[in-house]
This record gives C-alpha cells, sequence and structure tokens, in this order.
C-alpha cells in the first residue's frame, strides 16, 4: 500500500522528520545559537547571503567538475592501457598504487607551493582523489569477462580492437559508472581540501570564514548548499547512467 | 546390438574433420604439467552428429577448443576440410554452456554480432536473422533484452548466433547444461529438428549420457583425465527421435552399455 505514495513525498517526508529532530534538539538542549542554530536561522542565513553563497558555489562547482572531468579523461585510458597491455601494466602499476597510498589531502599544502593560491591546486587535490577509484574500477569491468566470451568473438574472426569496442569496453561500463559515482563524492572532498589550505573563494573559504567568525547559521547554511551540490553532481552522474546502461540491472524498471 | 548396416554408411561419410593423434599438455615451468588429451584419432564425417562424452575433466572441452582453433595441440594434427587448424578457425558455429549474450543488446542484434565482430555489414543479414529467430519460436522476443528472457530462451539465442553465419560445422560445448531437465528436453528435439533442416555437421560436448545418446550418430566416450577414446558408439535409433524412444528397449541397452564402460572405468562405482 505504500506503493501508493509518490517517491517524492518520500523524499521530502523523510527530510521532514529530519528537521523536525533536529528542531527538537535544539529546543530540547536549549542549544545555544553558535553551536546549534534550529533550522529556521539556517534558513535566514541562507537566504541574507543567497547572492554571495551562489557566487562561491560556481566557484567551487567549477573545480570539481574540472578535478572530476580530468581524473575521469587520464584515468579511464590509463585503465585500458594496463588492462590491454601486460607490459605496461608491469611498469606503471606499482608506482601508481604506491601514490594511492600517499594521503592526497596531505599533498594540497605542496600545491600550493607549486601551483599557488588560484584555481590550479585545488583542482589538482580533487583530480588526484577522484582519478584511483576510475582505475582501478574500469580495470575490473575490463578484467571481469568471461574468458568463453573472448574465445567466442576469436571464433567469429574479430580482431583485438573490435573485441575492445564491441564486447569488453560495453561490458565494463557498469563498472566504471560505479567509480564514477564514488570518484564523484572524493572530488567534492579533494576541491573543498584545496580550499581549506589557501583559498580567497570558494564554499570551503566560506566555511572557514564562518567558523572563525563563530557564525554557525552561516556555516551550515554553507553546509546545506555543499551538500545539495554533491547531490546534484552525484545524480546528474546517475542521469548519464541511466542513458548509457539501461540494459544493466542496476538500471531496469521492471525486474523480470 | 544396435550396429548394423547404416553404422558402416557411416563411417564411409568423407572425413570432414580429422584429428590425428591430438594431444594436449597443460603446464608451466613452475607447475607440474597435466597431460589433458592423450592421442585421440578421429574422423568425422560431413553431416555427422558426434558427441564426446566423458566424466568432468576428462578432456573433451579441451578437445573441443581444439577442434575450433582456439588451443593448440600440444602433439598431433587437426585438419577441417583438409585444411590444417592452426589458428582460430572461423568458419565455425560454437555454443557454449553459458549462453554469453551481451545485455546491452536485443535478440536480434545478439544474433548479428556474427558479422559485426567480422567487420561485415549487418543490414543485409537482418531478415535471416529475424527467420531464424522466428524458427526457434522467438519470433515475438527479436526486440527483447537477453535479460528478458528465461533460461531456455537465451540458449535458443545463442544457437541462432551459432547458425546465422550458415557455418557447416557447430561446436556446442554442453550447452544445455545449466538448463532445467523440460527445457532441456526441449531443446536437444529443437536441435535435432535443426541438425536434420540444416545438415551441418555438429560436434557436441556432454557429460549426459542419455543426451548423447538422444542425439547421436555417434558417441564418442572418453576415459577420465587423460582423455582418450575408450569406445566409439554407433547409434542407429530412426530419426526424427522423439521422447519415446528413451522408453525403446535399443535406447536403454545403449544406456546399458555406456554406462557398463564407465563403471569399467571407475567413473561410476555400483
Amino acid at each position: 500500500m505504500y506503493a501508493r505514495f509518490h517517491p517524492l513525498l518520500w523524499t521530502v517526508g523523510s527530510f521532514a522528520i529530519v528537521f523536525a529532530i533536529w528542531q527538537a534538539v535544539v529546543w530540547l538542549f536549549a542549544m545555544p545559537q553558535y553551536l546549534l542554530p534550529g533550522p529556521g536561522p539556517v534558513f535566514v542565513s541562507l537566504a541574507k547571503n543567497s547572492a554571495a553563497i551562489l557566487s562561491q558555489t560556481w566557484w567551487t562547482a567549477a573545480t570539481i567538475l574540472a578535478g572530476f572531468i580530468l581524473a575521469a579523461a587520464f584515468a579511464i585510458p590509463l585503465a585500458m592501457v594496463i588492462v590491454i597491455s601486460p607490459l605496461l601494466e608491469r611498469l606503471v602499476y606499482p608506482p601508481m598504487v604506491a601514490t594511492q597510498s600517499i594521503p592526497k589531502i596531505a599533498l594540497a599544502p605542496l600545491f600550493i607551493v607549486w601551483f599557488g593560491f588560484g584555481v590550479v591546486p585545488k583542482v589538482a587535490v580533487a583530480f588526484l582523489i577522484a582519478f584511483f577509484p576510475i582505475v582501478i574500477d574500469t580495470i575490473v569491468g575490463l578484467r571481469s569477462i568471461d574468458p568463453a566470451m573472448l574465445q567466442l568473438a576469436r571464433s567469429m574472426g574479430a580482431p583485438p580492437h573490435r573485441i575492445f569496442r564491441k564486447i569488453r569496453l560495453p561490458h565494463a561500463l557498469p563498472a566504471i559508472f560505479g567509480g564514477l559515482k564514488v570518484a564523484s563524492s572524493l572530488a567534492v572532498v579533494g576541491a573543498l581540501t584545496g580550499e581549506f589550505v589557501g583559498s580567497d573563494k570558494g564554499l570551503g573559504y566560506m566555511l572557514v570564514q564562518a567558523s572563525g567568525n563563530l557564525n554557525t547559521a552561516l556555516l551550515f547554511a554553507t553546509l546545506v548548499v555543499l551538500s545539495a551540490l554533491a547531490m546534484a553532481f552525484f545524480y546528474l552522474i546517475e542521469i548519464v547512467e541511466r542513458i548509457a546502461i539501461p540494459w544493466h540491472a542496476s538500471q531496469r524498471q521492471h525486474p523480470h | 546390438m544396435v550396429q548394423d548396416a547404416k553404422s558402416v554408411a557411416s563411417r564411409e561419410h568423407t572425413a570432414f574433420i580429422e584429428l590425428s593423434r591430438v594431444s594436449k599438455t597443460f603446464g608451466t615451468r613452475d607447475r607440474a604439467s597435466t597431460l589433458a588429451v592423450d592421442g585421440v584419432d578421429l574422423q568425422i564425417g560431413t553431416s555427422e552428429f558426434v558427441s564426446l562424452l566423458g566424466p568432468s575433466g576428462c578432456g573433451k572441452s579441451t578437445l573441443l577448443s581444439i577442434i575450433a582453433g582456439l588451443i593448440q595441440p600440444t602433439d598431433g594434427e587437426v585438419h577441417i576440410d583438409g585444411r590444417p587448424i592452426i589458428a582460430p578457425h572461423t568458419n565455425i558455429g560454437i555454443v557454449f554452456q553459458s549462453d554469453l549474450l551481451l545485455d546491452w543488446r536485443t535478440v536480434i542484434g545478439n544474433v548479428l554480432i556474427q558479422f559485426e565482430m567480422r567487420g561485415l555489414k549487418t543490414e543485409p543479414h537482418r531478415e535471416r536473422a529475424r527467420g531464424l529467430v522466428r524458427s526457434v519460436g522467438l519470433g515475438d522476443f527479436e526486440q527483447k533484452y537477453p535479460w528478458e528472457l528465461s533460461g531456455g530462451m537465451r540458449q535458443r539465442v545463442a544457437i541462432c548466433r551459432a547458425l546465422i553465419h550458415d557455418p557447416p560445422l557447430l561446436l556446442m560445448d554442453e550447452p544445455f547444461g545449466a538448463l532445467d531437465a523440460l527445457t532441456r528436453a526441449q531443446l536437444q528435439i529443437d536441435l535435432q529438428t535443426i541438425w536434420q533442416t540444416t545438415r551441418k555437421t555438429v560436434v557436441f560436448v556432454t557429460h549426459s549420457i542419455e543426451e548423447a545418446v538422444f542425439l547421436s550418430d555417434r558417441v564418442i566416450v572418453m576415459t577420465p583425465r587423460p582423455g582418450r577414446i575408450r569406445d566409439i558408439i554407433h547409434i542407429d535409433l530412426p530419426r526424427p527421435r522423439g521422447l519415446d524412444v528413451r522408453e525403446q528397449p535399443a535406447f536403454t541397452e545403449v544406456l546399458h552399455r555406456v554406462n557398463h564402460l564407465f563403471q569399467d572405468m571407475g567413473v561410476i562405482r555400483a
């Protein structure tokens, strides 16, 4: 019977419950506003600072997007090369894994030394942190093909490049999208870290400012916008995924 | 017994496939090597339906891969239609136990992949593909995706994909092994019909004695690893064979005989 309600109603309802609990906590424990403002003051702050927040949002969104697109643009071809060539795999894979063990966030101060205080170090952190899951998932996707499928393709006289394009790559798409989705949230973390470390722009900078001024309402307002941005980004990838792989089990509307 | 004049006739087929002293050893420098197939001599005639029957791991699938040119034998030679097989043979259709349908392609798209993989245009073959799909009872499912089909339907599509380019030879590696008993019985009958109308040469790998006897002109009984030919049994039951053939004394007699062979080899313990 629950199916009668529109899915949107569920979303709205669950958020309403969260806000109610939030408000209840504020009242119940008589929270001072500098520690935990209620939903009311947060949205007032959001409305009051909307112009400033919006301009910073564009800045951060552009940084996230740039880091993410660069990561995907380098990670997917690299994964393909690693899968195709055992030689390059042996050459590239160990240093790549070693690099992965460095906490990327710790590189942000270094990038500021190298690239200054502009957008470049932020994009660089977002890029680095989003890079690895895409490589790994793409490799897994390309490798997880039934060997019999490759035999069948060879018996059809297909050259390796055609087997790759027509069978291996489409087969790997669900895994690649899995990696892209993980990378999308990591790119947000990377961009924010870059902005924390040294910036005069972006939502990360706003958070640091609001924290310094004990403007907790603005801090929460920025957090709300930030999570909305991250969610929008995630769903954008889901929409692309739905268009790209409507055939995959995760996308089927009517299970058979 | 079941051997009579007709079995003599089947021996007189011109040898379409010829295996001479075929052996295959698997193994690497660091691991002990295993002899999978040991000195197999076999001739298969044009339009003959031959089963390779044996216990799991007896090398029958390896032998099929060798015929397909997907695996090179360590020793011996394979000739098909007089030509040595030294690379993947492409003038064949293969059906594996797994249907290997591509999830992102419709039924028709999965059949036509055969041409795409060969770098050919698919449009000229679309009508024939439709006809073939209809002939296996999937006319209403042309535009469906594999996940919308049952296991039996999926395997029918795989058979269509193996036949669409009209190869003279069909290699089947336990194609019905993953199906339930009823679906399996139906597909065996359908395969017989396909074979009788197209007159392809079929090499069929199975570990089901009943299946091998029901379908084949000849059953090649193989030993456990290393795979050797233990016996070749001619099945002279009249065709088309229906479900009732399984109850005929001649059929059960052959089953009995094969069972005894496996008992002698220690594959089945009484």
